[in-house]
């Protein structure tokens, strides 16, 4: 119906995106009217996405016509701006930001190193960039999971805690359980796409190989190699989150800073 | 003569949060083997000063003396294994009876063996419990738990925050007067938060009343509740 009414591919394009947004809204708006307030979050992530993806497309074909070793440069600053937008997910604990650049750095940066040494992910800046911003993008959403479950599960059991702490234990032990039940959580998206690959879920990189003219059998198992990359990077990525974090909510003298309704 | 050092000793005691004093300048000593009761309102910063005594949470100023040393020199899990505590709710580990009175003697590398876990538990009126998984308790029962899980650390000093708040009626006498027992026999010293007056002059030698945040009255249980007219 779109392109009938909009011939120019830029017209077309920003009135889907105008659609999609307003449906995002609506249903942002749906969530407010069960008392969920995730609207103003919701507004502010799809004008930054918008923003974001616009400019990044602009300057794409300069930046994949660029000399190689700006992909480093590139990637660097995408793993900071991923530490910082999932740090957010960890208000009140302090150091979430350097949580999240371990973290992130670890998992999508180690993936990428060897990968690529390894031949698994082409060295050319036109494959690297894209395969490492997945990597790097995944990377991030496991660490806010990670972390905002983490967060949720010591705030439900300060009183747990608290008690193992008052009675001598080493606070990172007290919390141990909670960072195990966030580390299992942050890894069900990674491994529901493992398993429902192919059946659920034909991802776009796996239909453009097919279009691009690759043998459907390797465009195939390049696939299941990107998820299993991916999955990979989450598990790391994960572990040394949840491993971090543990001695970011308590002060030096093992004092635990996430309590519900604590104002230090 | 000399006077014998106080065990736990605060010293212009003072703690700060959101903008808000909590608890203000408390200057208080406990002698061992005494019971203190600390009493006042609601959102008078008892269970705070508490919470400072073992360094739950940190004062914004001043400090408190254990056996005459500043705690802040004292490992942070060295400090709380002596200064055990009890909580409103008991907040068992999710395991056995067993397993609870084990985890405090645990982080000090220490195994309590099954006769010591039956003497705690006997102490605690919980015999033939020793394996009983700690969801089936009552509420008398888990704060029983609780008090031999604090007693298995061997602390010098116990601090009790409103014990008995939490249970019925029935249960309620029966685990004062089983803390009282357990206190008075190991002449364990002791200071337990109360709103309720009448528990304050059934278990402590003295009363501390704070009154938003600040040390509104202190002295012998009678006198103080005398003062405040909730002894006739």
């Amino acid at each position: 119906m779109l392109k009938a009414i909009f011939p120019s591919q830029l017209a077309l394009g920003a009135a889907q995106a105008a659609l999609c947004a307003t449906v995002a809204l609506l249903v942002a708006w749906i969530a407010r009217r069960r008392e969920i307030r995730v609207e103003r979050e919701t507004a502010v992530a799809l004008a930054r996405g918008l923003a974001q993806i616009v400019a990044v497309g602009s300057v794409l074909v300069l930046l994949l016509r660029g000399p190689q070793w700006t992909s480093v440069f590139v990637l660097a600053g995408m793993t900071v701006a991923a530490a910082a937008t999932s740090a957010r997910r960890a208000r009140g604990i302090p150091g979430a930001f350097a949580v999240s650049l371990y973290s992130i750095g670890a998992g999508a940066g180690l993936l990428i190193v060897v990968m690529t040494l390894a031949g698994v992910i082409d060295a050319g800046i036109a494959s690297l960039v894209p395969m490492g911003s997945m990597l790097i993008a995944n990377a991030m959403n496991t660490n806010s999971l990670a972390l905002n479950r983490f967060r949720a599960e010591v705030e439900a059991h300060a009183g747990l805690i608290e008690t193992g702490v008052a009675l001598g234990a080493a606070a990172p032990e007290t919390v141990l359980p909670y960072a195990r039940a966030a580390y299992h959580a942050s890894l069900i998206p990674p491994i529901d796409s493992l398993r429902s690959l192919g059946i659920v879920w034909i991802p776009g990189l796996m239909t453009g190989m097919l279009l691009s003219g690759a043998r459907p059998l390797y465009a195939a198992i390049y696939q299941f190699v990107t998820i299993s990359m991916m999955f990979s990077c989450a598990g790391l990525t994960s572990l040394v989150s949840t491993l971090l974090i543990r001695n970011r909510v308590f002060t030096a003298a093992e004092q635990l800073i996430l309590r519900p309704g604590l104002k230090a | 003569m000399m006077a014998a050092m106080p065990i736990l000793e605060t010293v212009h005691l003072t703690r700060e949060a959101g903008g808000k004093k909590l608890v203000e300048d408390i200057s208080v000593a406990v002698e061992r083997a005494e019971v203190l009761a600390v009493a006042g309102p609601s959102g008078a910063g008892k269970s705070c000063l508490l919470r400072l005594l073992n360094r739950l949470d940190e004062p914004t100023s001043g400090t408190v003396y254990l056996e005459g040393k500043d705690y802040r020199a004292l490992a942070p899990r060295e400090l709380r294994r002596r200064v055990g505590m009890m909580t409103q709710m008991p907040y068992l580990f999710p395991g056995t009876v067993t397993e609870n009175l084990r985890f405090g003697p645990r982080q000090q590398g220490k195994h309590l063996s099954g006769a010591e876990v039956d003497a705690l538990l006997e102490r605690v009126g919980l015999r033939q419990r020793a394996a009983h998984p700690v969801e089936h308790l009552s509420g008398g029962e888990a704060q029983r738990v609780s008090l031999a899980r604090a007693l298995a650390n061997r602390p010098c000093v116990l601090l009790l925050d409103e014990p008995t708040s939490a249970l019925d009626e029935g249960s309620k006498q029966e685990v004062e007067t089983l803390i009282l027992d357990v206190v008075r026999q190991n002449a364990l010293t002791c200071i337990v938060v109360t709103h309720d007056m009448a528990q304050a002059a059934r278990m402590a030698d003295r009363v501390l009343l704070l009154k938003a945040g600040r040390l509104a009255r202190i002295g012998g249980t009678r006198e103080v509740l005398h003062a405040e007219g909730n002894l006739s």
